[in-house]
């Protein structure tokens, strides 16, 4: 199998214009003849599904939430990258460039990451006209504030609720499209199989998650904004419902997975203080703008923080990536301090924790000026912690965040499955191995405003003659029948573990083997639990109530079935990746002073992932990266 | 330290069963622990028990999303203020409480399930008119329009509303007059929304009445439990926009 990454000819900076001028159109008249699906309405779902609408296509939107304005893009704090150079402080659309790229650890496409660099700029333009209202300066110009990886200031914020404003922005363009008739929305549905008619997807299978219904819905092209995976580790930052079963599902369609092991492990979360704990809430991390990173010098020190003087303690960050300080990007933040709570240096009653210390920012810009910026991180920690971090130092601890992979997608965001794109973090396409912070809300926006109403009508041209597609045709009733019978499956076990303790253990398997540091051996282990684990899941697993009724823990357990699965692919994913890149650390691949070894002789391409079928060993399709307009170097931020 | 908590939860199969209070105790609780994890440790013993789990609303557990929301021996979202139900710990109580935990009620908030309700409502009031009339490619350039400090953050003031319903459920009349009027007041404040912003404010009074909403009665139990803090001087500025664009319409 060779994939072709359809990557448009010419020159860097010019390639997105010409895909764009000579991509084919459909008139007004025929596009209220093609019907399009949407799965998800975080900002990319929500934002492509009302652009579609506008053009004047048939959308169909669905969402597993009671209402679109819940997806999970609305807990994003920090902010959104544009490379307007506002601040003049020598950003352009090449500088954002180099700086995803390298941030990524050059283990993604140029083409596509320059072009999300490029439409940075109409994004902010496009949020502003909504009415978001982003932070303003005395004079009435936009704001921005500076994120991980990058020396320059280009981070658009709503105070801590950037993700919020911006998916509520999208949310409204949404919902007028609803109120014209233009979208269909469908909540409470969530996506139980895409259907596959001639080698194309041509709808889907969705459950009605209030009353058990099982429905059919055809369309010319299936849109996945479904979101990622980061769940599958149980404690993370995302939300209890974020799960990876439509790309999941799609993938055993014939959707390729690309590099599914590389998670991003946020470095400032709210550490674990007991097993009983549900979620691990995020602090967003333009707390490091103002907020430096240590622990005590000495191990297994009992003092309170404050207790401990200046010259006691290790602004770890700040002394081994001086160039960059508190500001290190993700990947490398959450290893060294991993590094330092295993070598024993931890805080917290637990001693997972490293502190996040606001004491010099606050004697420096006053406590007002904080509270300003963060103030409603900081109510937060409290409202959790019961302690107020304008007075002791944040206790923070890295957990999983973020799915840099996902599907396969070509420069069009096609999967390799024709008709199926998959748009935001659902698919892998832009981050490469470490993504940037204030990146996500930028791409899932960028993808579904600015990229897909292209790329989807490009593939829609060819479809003006198809006619509606039915749902009577036999793709249909056999999809259909498959989710019966799993559904059937689930409660027939009548078992005695719950699915949470199955996602729970789980959870602990990835986080000990392929999580911050994998090996060799640690992986094979894992593929082995992991088998072990779900052969006891489909014999001892209780599913409580009925298949016809409101039912969540129906629902839980397919998402952790598809969680087994995609954790095997991860480890395979990882196992097979003999280098350390980005959030990708093995840990026989690295320099004597604990940074990570890139192989680029060897390694130097994507993972695509081709399902094989239940308990097979899946198989490894490679595209080749290749560097035209920078070459990788070894990432260093000393 | 642990503590000792005696329950009692509304329980009722769909929207049309009747349903009733059942009393729960559980044992050796963290409190650390958040009302949601304590829910959930109830689930599991109830479900390994062999009987149905509590059905709640959650999802994203840090005060954001607004799906959660119960309420909590009868205010919304519990004791502590400005806070969601998943922001809520056990800490906030004592050992050996009792605690009664139903859902938000209201006439236009039908109960799905146990604590589920229905807050569609809410939606087709935004789609009424809660945006601004501007397609994908349209935008101008970001800083064609200054907009000052004050303005903006007064604007998102307006705009942090999360769409939980606590304000419906806890008003006497089950009014949406405060989820309503923050939108209006957001769309009111910024140049971008003044274009459209008479016929906004009708349409969306005009949805809100349809739906099975109350009146407002200024009694302003609504600022009081939201969890964003929205100012119920957005009522007053609602009222003012929609005398004001009755007053200015065209016949």
């Amino acid at each position: 199998m060779i994939l072709n990454s359809k990557i448009p000819e010419g020159p860097l900076d010019e390639k997105w214009t010409r895909y764009k001028k000579t991509a084919k159109l459909v008139n007004p008249a025929n596009r209220k003849k093609l019907d399009v699906i949407v799965i998800g309405t975080g900002l990319a779902g929500s934002s492509i599904a009302a652009s579609l609408g506008e053009m004047g296509y048939q959308v169909k939107s669905f969402c597993f939430q009671d209402s679109p304005r819940r997806a999970h893009s609305v807990a994003a704090q920090g902010g959104v990258n544009a490379a307007k150079n506002y601040k003049n402080d020598g950003d352009s659309v090449y500088r954002m460039f180099v700086d995803t790229l390298k941030g990524g650890d050059f283990r993604a496409r140029e083409a596509n990451v320059y072009r999300m660099a490029e439409c940075s700029l109409n994004l902010i333009d496009q949020a502003v006209a909504q009415g978001v209202p982003f932070g303003r300066e005395y004079g009435g110009y936009l704001n921005n504030r500076s994120f991980g990886g990058v020396q320059v200031s280009r981070t658009f914020y709503a105070r801590g609720q950037t993700g919020q404003q911006l998916l509520l922005g999208a949310y409204q363009a949404l919902m007028r499209q609803v109120g014209k008739g233009t979208v269909q929305l469908f909540t409470r549905h969530e996506m139980l199989d895409v259907v596959v008619i001639d080698g194309k997807a041509r709808g889907v299978i969705v459950r009605n998650l209030d009353t058990g219904d099982i429905e059919r819905h055809a369309a010319h092209t299936v849109v996945l904004a479904t979101g990622g995976y980061g769940k599958i580790y149980y404690l993370s930052t995302l939300a209890m419902g974020c799960n990876g079963s439509a790309i999941w599902r799609a993938h055993k369609k014939g959707a390729l997975m690309a590099s599914p092991s590389w998670i991003q492990i946020h470095p400032t979360s709210l550490p674990q203080s007991g097993s009983y704990q549900s979620k691990l809430t995020l602090m967003s991390e333009s707390l490091r703008n103002d907020g430096r990173i240590w622990v005590p010098m000495k191990e297994g020190e009992t003092r309170e923080p404050n207790a401990i003087p200046e010259e006691e303690r290790d602004y770890y960050l700040e002394r081994r990536y001086p160039a960059f300080g508190n500001l290190a990007p993700r990947d490398i933040s959450s290893r060294a301090a991993k590094e330092r709570i295993d070598a024993g240096f931890g805080i917290g009653p637990l001693k997972n924790a490293v502190y996040l210390d606001f004491a010099k920012a606050i004697s420096e810009q006053g406590k007002q000026k904080i509270q300003e910026k963060y103030g409603n991180l900081f109510d937060m920690y409290e409202k959790i912690t019961g302690y107020d971090a304008y007075s002791v130092p944040m206790m923070i601890s890295p957990s999983a965040h973020f799915s840099m992979g996902g599907l396969w997608v070509d420069y069009e965001l096609m999967t390799s499955l024709p008709g199926l794109f998959a748009l935001g973090e659902a698919n892998f396409a832009d981050h490469g191995a470490n993504r940037l912070g204030a990146n996500s809300l930028l791409q899932a926006s960028v993808d579904g405003y600015f990229i897909g109403p292209y790329t989807i009508a490009n593939y829609l041209a060819n479809d003006i003659h198809t006619g509606k597609i039915s749902t009577d045709h036999i793709a249909f009733e056999r999809a259909e029948e498959d989710v019966r019978k799993q559904i059937d499956v689930f409660l027939k076990i009548k078992g005695s573990k719950t699915v949470d303790y199955f996602h729970k253990t789980l959870g602990k398997i990835l986080y000990d083997y392929c999580g911050l540091a994998r090996n060799e051996k640690g992986l094979r282990y894992a593929i082995e639990e992991i088998r072990k684990l779900k052969q006891e899941f489909f014999k001892d697993v209780i599913v409580s109530g009925e298949a016809d009724t409101l039912n969540s823990e129906l629902e839980k357990a397919g998402r952790v079935a598809d969680y087994f699965e995609i954790g095997e692919l991860m480890c395979y994913d990882a196992l097979t990746r003999n280098e350390s890149c980005g959030a990708h650390f093995r840990e026989e691949y690295q320099t004597a002073d604990g940074e990570a070894l890139r192989n680029d002789a060897e390694y130097q391409f994507i993972s695509a992932w081709l399902w094989k079928g239940e308990n097979e060993e899946p198989e490894l399709v490679k595209e080749p990266l290749t560097f035209e307009e920078i070459q990788p170097t070894v990432r260093s931020y000393k | 330290m642990i503590m000792d908590l005696y329950l009692k939860i509304w329980r009722q199969k769909d929207r049309n069963a009747t349903g009733k209070l059942v009393t729960y105790t559980l044992t050796d609780l963290n409190p650390h622990m958040s009302f949601l994890e304590m829910l959930d440790i109830l689930n599991e013993q109830l479900i390994t028990g062999g009987e149905e789990p509590v059905e709640f609303d959650h999802d994203c557990r840090e005060g954001i999303c607004g799906q959660c929301g119960m309420m909590i021996n009868g205010i919304a979202h519990g004791p502590l203020k400005h806070t969601t139900t998943c922001q809520l710990h056990l800490r906030s109580f004592k050992d050996k409480d009792t605690i009664t935990i139903e859902p938000f009620r209201s006439a236009a908030f039908h109960i799905k399930k146990d604590l589920k309700v229905d807050r569609s409502a809410f939606d087709r009031i935004i789609s009424s008119g809660g945006f601004v009339s501007i397609n994908t490619g349209q935008a101008p350039d970001a800083t064609a329009i200054p907009i000052s400090h004050e303005l903006a953050e007064s604007a998102f003031d307006s705009a942090a509303c999360i769409g939980c319903g606590a304000c419906v459920a806890t008003c006497k009349n089950g009014s949406a007059a405060l989820f309503t009027s923050a939108k209006i007041t957001h769309m009111a404040l910024l140049p971008q929304g003044k274009e459209e912003r008479s016929q906004r404010v009708i349409n969306m009074i005009k949805q809100m009445d349809k739906e099975s909403f109350g009146h407002c009665s200024n009694t302003e139990a609504c600022e009081v439990e939201c969890p964003q803090g929205i100012s119920v001087l957005n009522i007053a500025r609602m009222n003012f926009e929609y005398n004001k664009a009755l007053f200015f319409k065209k016949k």
